[in-house]
């Protein structure tokens, strides 16, 4: 069997053919979260219709639950709880696994999935909810679909999907000290923009993706899904493997040595053919910060807000404009420096233990900017544990940073806590569109130690002249 | 799922790239675990003044009285990206629009909208501005038709176009196909398949 990842994953996966561009897959596992979960469950339920392997199937509350300490199935979203109920209920009617609020392995959807071995190398794994490619990272060939797609899923255990063409990026060199896999996206992003990835599965390859730990390529294929890409992939390899062996839903005795026999064959042979390729070379990447309302718009820090004809190519003239009204700011103006309202570490990007332990060894010893609002939301209740264990929530906490209980939080403004209106936030997250994090909010994109180094000088800053 | 043949409506501009799912229904306009009540929320940060209240802004072109039984939105590159919500689909037809006209569309959007009986309609970003170009001060005599079976769009002056539409997608809309059906049918080979896939990958199956 010679080609792509992919299209050896592809192979395993179809039952059939639809017609020339679209083939029925075998779907392996679903994943859900009470945002868009608790509609599909019901939905399905009132047609009638089962779900067909409901051990496959896992459920999680993440995004509209509250994350401060103490916290309840109360939201500050109202209406927020009738989701939570809602999903709860039909989770535990449709026989499904719940990692439920009080659950220790509760947290988001992302960070637990690899956390518990759920997904595996060359599964194929969908959930709704746009960034699952994340889980990419793990080997397997995971996307993000709507709810009627996730019934689909459910309900059949096979997802009707177009082929998508193949690219390969292969980044080679060496990343510079204190250059994130956060920053490695934002460099993608701002050069392929925000639909360049359309209709493509994207292999991450080369030495600097080698290089990178299991974290980190979480991060790096968490924001394929910002250009637009069907998802993005990393050829498993013993990091992979050490990571999942021995995890709850890893394979077990016998079965945990053919599975990694079969594991080592995920590799795009050779001579397999892409439809698109390009090379990177790590050594001219610097950490980034968004300066506008889409992804793409990220430069280097310590670059100027850039002028409208180095972006032409990839930001039309409307967007631009947009941009920098809405931001607040005008093209050749330094970024570094620009004051900041608050600070955000979370989200399914970067908030992972080890982006709380990079963040952490800027802020020790240091204090938060006054009048700084600055929040760190750990990505699982697992994080959390194994964070304060090493005690890092100390840090954060002596540092003047809000000690969260995870969940999504304000990676998204649900209607419920927000930055406030024209705040400029530097944040973690993936998504800097307009009022993303709250309604006329600011948000800047960068890695958790820019977000740190940021935090305390009270202005977006450089986190090397912390380290 | 009503089926989609042809249509002849308002077509409404709102001519701008990376228009993503939170702007097209807010997170907090998600309000109930339901696939209704979204239309009120469609656009809900540009629809309406301030930050909670339902005060139309003048200035956003669904507020326009021209525009207010439109059925065809045009717009720009990259529509619907961001979050996977299907209720941006969901508000979408709910208010009314069976055809989104964008030089090109998020792939999980673009899937929303054919399990919901909605058209996305690819053209090039110079065909979309000729398109909103023959609109006028009445776009109501200058209406859009989209033929699906024939895959083409054409305008009151007599200019046309065809799109591209995948084979799947196209019978899906045409003939309002529920697709979880349609692959029940297969049933029996799924079975099959899984059947053989056990022995191959047990650790897969839980």
């Amino acid at each position: 069997m010679t080609g792509t990842i992919f299209e050896k994953i592809w192979d395993m996966h179809r039952i059939a053919t639809i017609d020339e561009t679209t083939d029925l897959v075998l779907i392996d596992r679903v994943l859900l979260h009470e945002r868009t979960g608790g509609v599909a469950l019901e939905s399905l339920a009132a047609a009638g219709r089962p779900v067909r392997a409901p051990n496959q199937a896992f459920v999680t509350m993440d995004h509209v639950v509250d994350t401060r300490p103490g916290r309840t199935d109360a939201t500050i979203m109202p209406t927020g709880t009738a989701f939570i109920t809602a999903t709860r209920d039909a989770a535990i009617a449709a026989g499904l696994t719940l990692f439920d609020l009080g659950d220790p392995d509760q947290g988001i959807v992302h960070v637990i999935s690899p956390e518990q071995a759920i997904v595996l190398p060359g599964v194929t794994l969908v959930c709704p909810d746009s960034h699952t490619c994340t889980q990419g990272a793990m080997g397997a060939l995971a996307w993000g679909i709507g709810s009627t797609a996730a019934e689909h899923a459910l309900a059949t255990s096979t997802l009707r999907v177009k082929r998508p063409k193949t690219m390969r990026i292969r980044i080679d060199g060496q990343l510079v000290q204190g250059v994130t896999a956060k920053d490695l996206a934002l460099h993608l992003l701002s050069l392929f923009g925000s639909s360049g990835g359309s209709g493509y599965i994207v292999e991450y390859a080369g030495t600097a993706v080698e290089a990178l730990d299991l974290e980190a390529r979480m991060t790096l294929c968490n924001m394929a899904t910002e250009f637009a890409a069907f998802s993005a992939i990393i050829a498993p390899d013993d990091k992979v493997f050490d990571y999942l062996k021995g995890r709850a839903y890893a394979p077990k005795g016998a079965d945990w040595d053919v599975a990694i026999a079969s594991w080592r064959l995920l590799r795009s042979d050779a001579d397999a053919a892409f439809d698109a390729e390009y090379a990177i070379d790590a050594s001219d990447i610097a950490p980034m910060v968004t300066w506008g309302i889409s992804p793409q718009q990220a430069v280097a820090l310590g670059k100027p807000v850039p002028g409208f004809e180095s972006v032409a190519s990839r930001d039309q003239r409307d967007l631009y404009d947009r941009a920098l009204t809405y931001m607040d700011i005008e093209a050749g103006m330094p970024l570094i420096g620009l004051p900041i309202d608050a600070a955000f570490i979370g989200s399914c990007t970067n908030s992972r233990l080890s982006d709380l332990r990079r963040a952490a060894a800027i802020l020790t010893g240091r204090k938060v900017a006054a009048g700084v609002n600055a929040i760190c939301v750990p990505g699982s209740t697992g994080v959390r544990l194994r964070a304060e264990a090493e005690g890092l929530h100390r840090i954060f906490l002596d540092a003047g940073f809000e000690w969260r209980e995870s969940g999504c939080s304000m990676c998204f403004f649900a209607g419920g806590e927000s930055f406030g209106h024209r705040q400029r936030v530097i944040s973690s997250t993936n998504r800097n569109f307009e009022s993303r994090q709250g309604p006329g909010t600011r948000s800047h994109l960068a890695s958790p130690e820019t977000v740190a180094a940021s935090a305390i000088a009270g202005a977006i800053a450089d986190p090397r002249e912390l380290a | 799922m009503t089926p989609f043949t042809t249509l002849t409506a308002i077509a409404a501009p709102l001519l701008r790239d990376n228009i993503d799912t939170d702007a097209i229904i807010p997170s907090r306009e998600m309000k109930s675990v339901s696939k209704t009540g979204l239309a009120d929320g469609l656009f809900a940060g540009w629809r309406y003044v301030g930050n909670s209240g339902r005060v139309p802004d003048t200035n956003f072109i669904l507020n326009d009285p021209r525009f207010a039984s439109a059925r065809i939105l045009l717009s720009g590159a990259n529509f619907g990206c961001g979050s996977s919500r299907e209720h941006a689909a969901w508000a979408l037809a709910e208010y009314g629009f069976r055809v989104v006209i964008a030089s090109s569309f998020n792939p999980i959007f673009r899937g929303n909208c054919v399990n919901n009986g909605i058209v996305p309609v690819e053209l090039e970003a110079r065909v979309i501005r000729k398109i909103a170009a023959t609109l006028g001060d009445n776009p109501a005599a200058a209406p859009v038709t989209i033929d699906l079976e024939q895959r083409l769009v054409s305008t009151s002056r007599g200019d046309h176009w065809t799109f591209p539409i995948d084979e799947e997608a196209h019978q899906m809309l045409l003939h309002g196909l529920d697709a979880i059906e349609l692959t029940l049918c297969h049933r029996g080979e799924i079975e099959a398949f899984r059947t053989h896939d056990l022995k191959m990958r047990p650790w897969v199956y839980l």
